[in-house]
């Protein structure tokens, strides 16, 4: 029996005057992959931040494992990837993934082989001991990713993963997703590009601080009467 | 444990970082060689005294005087336009037996050796006139002696050498200081301050920036993602750049001891410790301000408004003669309090168990911004 993750009911997020989130209900069951799609400025960034609790909900609730967030314990059973790289340039991904693995409390004697296992998912093992500031952009994504990854967390919260990864590389990303669901962890990711929106089990389309729709990608489709989820995506916004 | 890994990590960036590292190390070293070499260069200087109706025989003794040159006005008046001109030094007028000397002061050195000529010069002329007095008055006794009976040699005796006393008890000397006091005394009273504003400006500047990254980067939202804990990421911070305080104050003392040849009087270890906490405070305090900078530049912007007016209120000019409310304001600047315990270590030996004060407010200072910067940490996870 699948059993919530994420459990986010009717959550309401000001910033002074300005209301970002107006009511937001969205549930990530276990061993699923939730997508969130929905124009710049929608709020999908503020979602996933009163999700990791770095911001309180003005109203409403957003619970985690069934604990009220913001909770830091809670933090070391999820995998955050930002938007922006945020790794450290001046040091070595070794190094970079070593101090996030410290930092999220994952065993000493487990730290090498985390390492070693995320740095292949990524494939990254072979430039391990580089400095960071001789990275690519599409090598950062991927350390980044790496550092989501590492102490299998039961929970991935992934900001844009799959910006700037060449595509065989996203396939790649993509099948370690699927097997990271296939073992019953719960994913939530934001993208912009279209067609994977398409490869998650749910999709919530995120319009004006509301969740407009929350289906499968194949439901959705149905019920807008369109092609693809980019399609869904452009009626719900009132351009087609 | 975490926290010990952000120190590390923190380390390891700083000493990736060659360029920075030689702005800490190497800078300070640098402009104290560089203030060392301008107000010590100028110790033999030659110095130019104006005199006013001070006896010949003293003017020909000062003129004497090595490095000096003297030059007799008529007036105090004269005398006092020609110092305002630059063109002399230091006037000495005799008023009666009393002699006043007046020096512009601005350059320390160039006062305490007019001191030094007029000391020597007086010295001499004293002795002189003493000779002479002696060997006029021995002439006279023996003259007198022959003539008269033994009652009124008796007498002439007493008055001889009344006379003798009256000359030879020393004139009254006042000091006046156009600029600053006696106690101006350009490096040595700087350095103490100096080495505590190296130590305060570097570590301000470079922890702030650092935080400043971290967060623009994007790295400390993702540190907080974490379950770290608030106290740690600031402890961390504390932990490193204590280190780097401590290294970076031995190289400064060591630097300014052996290589500019400056007196330690107190204990070494009192100094290491008292620039420890003050960098703790610089820290916090460059924590604290970089919250309020979006970026790099509004950082910079902190230089004039926060880290310029440590310098002023330091004691490195004197504050005694400052307004009072001028006066309060030193009390919440740190370096004053750095300043005064390292110069009573530095210069008047006292041990750091007597400085309780200062390293007291030091401490409070600390303890104050650590807890508002990790409530601060607040603003970007709300736990």
């Amino acid at each position: 029996m699948a059993n919530a993750i994420i459990e986010l009911t009717h959550l309401v997020k000001k910033f002074g005057k300005q209301t970002v989130l107006e009511d937001i209900n969205l549930t990530v069951q276990s061993g699923e992959i939730v997508g969130l799609i929905g124009p710049s400025g929608a709020g999908k960034s503020t979602v996933i931040k009163t999700t990791l609790g770095m911001e309180v909900a003005d109203g409403g609730s957003a619970k985690v494992f069934n604990e009220v967030m913001p909770n830091r314990e809670l933090l070391s059973r999820i995998g955050y990837m930002a938007q922006t790289d945020a790794l450290y340039e001046s040091l070595s991904a070794r190094e970079n993934l070593k101090f996030y693995a410290q930092m999220k409390g994952i065993a000493k004697d487990e730290i090498k082989t985390s390492i070693a296992h995320v740095a292949q998912v990524v494939d990254l093992t072979e430039d391990l001991d580089k400095r960071v500031t001789n990275y690519s952009g599409g090598m950062m994504r991927r350390l980044s990713l790496a550092i989501a990854l590492l102490g299998n967390p039961e929970l991935l919260i992934l900001d844009e993963p799959t910006v700037g990864i060449d595509p065989a590389l996203r396939r790649q990303i993509w099948k370690e997703l699927n097997h990271i669901r296939d073992e019953g962890r719960s994913i939530l990711i934001t993208t912009h590009v279209m067609d994977e929106a398409e490869l998650v089990d749910k999709v919530a389309l995120l319009l004006g601080g509301k969740v407009m729709a929350f289906d499968q990608p194949d439901v959705l489709k149905a019920q807008y009467e369109a092609k693809s989820i980019e399609d869904v995506f452009l009626k719900a916004e009132g351009v087609l | 444990m975490r926290t010990i890994a952000i120190m590390k990590r923190v380390l390891k960036e700083l000493f990736r970082d060659k360029r920075t590292l030689a702005l800490m190390f190497v800078a300070p070293i640098f402009v104290l060689w560089l203030m060392s070499v301008i107000f010590t260069a100028n110790s033999t200087t030659s110095v130019d005294i104006a005199t006013v109706n001070v006896s010949s025989s003293l003017n020909t003794t000062l003129g004497d005087v090595k490095h000096v040159d003297v030059h007799t006005y008529s007036t105090q008046a004269k005398a006092k336009t020609a110092l305002k001109d630059d063109k002399v030094d230091a006037i000495i007028h005799k008023k009666g037996s009393d002699y006043s000397l007046t020096y512009a002061n601005t350059d320390s050195s160039k006062t305490s050796a007019v001191k030094m000529a007029f000391k020597t010069a007086l010295t001499a002329t004293n002795v002189n006139g003493m000779k002479q007095q002696l060997i006029l008055a021995k002439a006279t006794i023996a003259k007198l002696q022959s003539t008269l009976p033994a009652s009124a040699q008796a007498q002439l005796a007493t008055t001889t050498s009344q006379t003798n006393q009256s000359t030879a008890a020393t004139p009254k000397i006042t000091n006046h200081y156009v600029y600053g006091d006696a106690d101006t005394g350009f490096f040595d009273k700087m350095l103490p301050i100096l080495m505590g504003f190296f130590v305060f400006f570097f570590v301000f500047l470079i922890s702030g920036m650092a935080l400043l990254k971290e967060r623009t980067s994007g790295t400390l939202d993702r540190l907080l993602a974490t379950p770290v804990k608030r106290s740690e990421i600031i402890f961390g911070y504390m932990a490193s750049y204590g280190i780097l305080a401590v290294i970076q104050t031995i190289v400064i003392v060591l630097a300014t001891v052996w290589l500019l040849g400056v007196e330690v009087v107190g204990s070494m270890i009192g100094i290491i410790v008292i620039n420890l906490v003050l960098a703790l405070v610089a820290l916090s305090f460059g924590i604290f301000l970089s919250t309020f900078a979006r970026s790099e530049f509004q950082m910079m912007q902190f230089i004039p408004i926060v880290v310029i007016p440590q310098v002023f209120f330091s004691g490195i000019i004197p504050m005694d003669s400052m307004a009072s409310w001028i006066q309060d304001i030193s009390y919440v600047i740190p370096i004053k309090y750095s300043g005064d315990a390292v110069t009573a270590i530095m210069m008047q030996g006292k041990s750091i168990l007597s400085l309780g004060l200062d390293i007291g407010v030091l401490l409070i200072f600390l303890v104050v911004l650590t807890i508002l910067n990790i409530n601060g940490l607040k603003r970007y996870r709300k736990v």
